[in-house]
């Protein structure tokens, strides 16, 4: 039966809110590098992304795609920006393992 | 006046910072030793420019097919984003001389955040508010790391961006769900089409409840606030002063203007929302701070009580007796807390020992006997941030809590009023080991641009001086600023 089914908007809309859900977990639950924090971070702007194609053309308002196009030029600056960030992290402390950022707690 | 000119005209204050701000950085960049204070004058008399392009063009209207909204909201709330903004860049000077932190980088930053922030308080549909919030959000990434020698300052940087960046996600995915179930990316359209529903869609209620996580993180309202500590205590103290200030207001009116705008008849579900924000931010921030023994950290429990309290007058705005009280309550609240703040930490970054700047509430013992008048000043700050009668931050909290009790979401001001009440405790606490605790240590004679501006806030907290001569103009804008949104 599904395999007969055409693919539609809420399919695209799953897969969009399996791979935000992965990517938000991926932030959480990863415990050894920041490397794959920043990953789950693009992940879930790739999830909006497929969101607002998906919404897009079903709706036929081109006004997601433009804003997906948004969505990829921040990220591209996002991760510029938390890369610097990672490299000044690390010529401080010589590590980035998630459990070892914890100088300032309480 | 063509329609294309008449709507660049609504800009000015925008395009006047983002041109500064290109010109400033090619002045850094090729204006050798004196560049920086160059660039840092230049960038402060652009912040107040920015503040006052609003009122002096005095537009009102829509830009780009409504992608940018200038009404007498956006005046007043940019008034307050440009001058907070001018006054942490001029209190950052002698900090950064003295820690040899010196350069023109930072001003360039801080003309960009504003620059974002005054597309967020002008956003017209959810486009526009990205483009604003992010631009915001990446140069306060960077200005959190500012200190790239330190240990500190690089983790707070790196702790700041990778929630940032969650709350970014979080707040696009809920954009793509309003866009999908509304058809939309205008506020006027989601409005219409949400206005027009007889019951509201989960899709719009679930994108909604994902726009408001988001905006959460970047007020640090609880549950949302685990960022803030951390940021607060390990980013330059000038870094922090700014972090309290400008983008929490910027973000709040974001709130406002979502919750008056598209949002504006899916008021009971986003009623419920902010509710349980508040009362989680205020009891957070007022238990949390308890322990602290570092003024930075107790200072970002106060901010996270904060922006608790401003959130029960926006909860009053869903009340359909609430609306324009609710705003005006909102803003009232913020534009004292922002004069309080700046005074708050003029006078902390005055805690320079010979060795270096300290951080420490038990550094300020026994200030009384060695700096009398920083000593009045921070008190005045600390009764003013405490809520106690007849200084200003208790007529704050009086216009932020009375449109909630008139609303009838009595419980909510019961909850407020007690956790004032446990927020004082710590504030009183700081006077305590002002006036009765040993000396610690003396402090270096205090730069005089910190010593004026902190001067200058308490003066203006203190209401007896000044209560007649600033509040009636102020509150007159107030009024048009709120009126303006419905």
């Amino acid at each position: 039966m599904i395999i007969g089914q055409d693919i539609g908007l809420s399919h695209y809309l799953v897969v969009a809110a399996i791979l935000f859900t992965i990517g938000v977990f991926g932030i959480f639950i990863n415990r050894k590098n920041v490397i794959i924090i920043l990953m789950s971070i693009e992940l879930i702007l790739l999830a909006v992304n497929i969101n607002f194609v998906a919404f897009s053309t079903h709706m036929g308002d081109i006004g997601g795609q433009v804003f997906a196009m948004f969505i990829l030029t921040v990220a591209a600056a996002e991760a510029a920006i938390g890369l610097a960030i990672l490299v000044v992290y690390f010529r401080n402390r010589g590590n980035i393992a998630v459990e070892d950022i914890d100088l300032m707690k309480g | 006046m063509g329609q294309e000119t008449m709507g660049l005209s609504l800009l000015t204050g925008e395009i006047v910072l983002a041109l500064s701000a290109v010109l400033l950085l090619l002045v850094g960049a090729f204006g050798g030793g004196r560049g920086v204070s160059i660039v840092r004058y230049a960038s402060i008399a652009a912040l107040v420019i920015f503040a006052f392009a609003g009122f002096i063009i005095n537009g009102q209207g829509e830009a780009f097919k409504g992608a940018f909204i200038t009404d007498d909201f956006s005046h007043y709330v940019k008034a307050l984003i440009g001058l907070t903004a001018a006054a942490s860049l001029w209190f950052s000077r002698d900090w950064f001389k003295s820690e040899k932190l010196d350069q023109f980088e930072y001003s360039v930053l801080m003309l960009f955040a504003v620059l974002g922030m005054g597309v967020m308080v002008s956003a017209g549909n959810l486009l526009s508010m990205y483009v604003g919030m992010e631009m915001q959000a990446l140069s306060l990434y960077v200005m959190a790391a500012f200190n790239r020698d330190s240990l500190r300052a690089s983790e707070a940087g790196l702790k700041y961006f990778v929630l940032g960046a969650l709350s970014s996600g979080l707040l696009l995915y809920g954009m793509s769900l309003i866009y999908g179930f509304t058809g939309s990316l205008s506020f006027s359209e989601i409005s219409a089409v949400i206005g027009g529903e007889e019951h509201i869609s989960a899709g719009i209620v679930a994108g909604l409840v994902f726009m408001l996580a988001g905006l959460a993180f970047k007020i640090s309202a609880a549950p949302f606030h685990m960022w803030t500590p951390d940021v607060y205590e390990g980013a330059p103290t000038p870094v922090t002063g700014f972090f309290a200030g400008a983008p929490k207001l910027a973000a709040l009116a974001l709130i406002t203007r979502l919750m008056t705008g598209p949002f504006a008849q899916a008021q009971h579900s986003w009623q419920q929302v902010i509710i349980v924000l508040a009362v989680m931010s205020m009891l957070i921030g007022a238990f949390g701070a308890l322990t602290q023994t570092n003024i930075k950290r107790l200072l970002a429990y106060s901010s996270i009580a904060n922006m608790g309290y401003a959130l029960v007058a926006l909860a009053s705005v869903g009340a359909a007796t609430g609306g324009a009280a609710g705003v005006s309550g909102m803003l009232i609240f913020m534009s004292i807390y922002l004069v309080a703040i700046v005074g708050t930490f003029a006078a902390i970054l005055q805690m320079r020992t010979r060795e270096g700047a300290v951080e420490g509430i038990a550094d300020l013992g026994g200030l009384s006997k060695s700096n009398l008048p920083l000593s009045l000043i921070l008190t005045t700050l600390m009764f003013s941030l405490a809520g106690i009668p007849f200084f200003m931050g208790f007529f704050g909290k009086w216009f932020a809590f009375a449109p909630a009790f008139n609303s009838g979401l009595t419980w909510l001001v019961v909850i407020a009023l007690l956790s004032s009440v446990i927020g004082a405790f710590y504030y009183l606490r700081v006077i305590k080991v002002i006036w009765f605790d040993d000396q610690a240590q003396e402090f270096v004679k205090a730069p005089r641009a910190l010593a004026v501006l902190s001067a200058f806030s308490a003066t203006l907290i203190f209401p007896v001086l000044l209560l007649p001569f600033v509040t009636a103009p102020t509150r007159a804008l107030i009024e048009a600023a709120a009126n303006s949104l419905f």
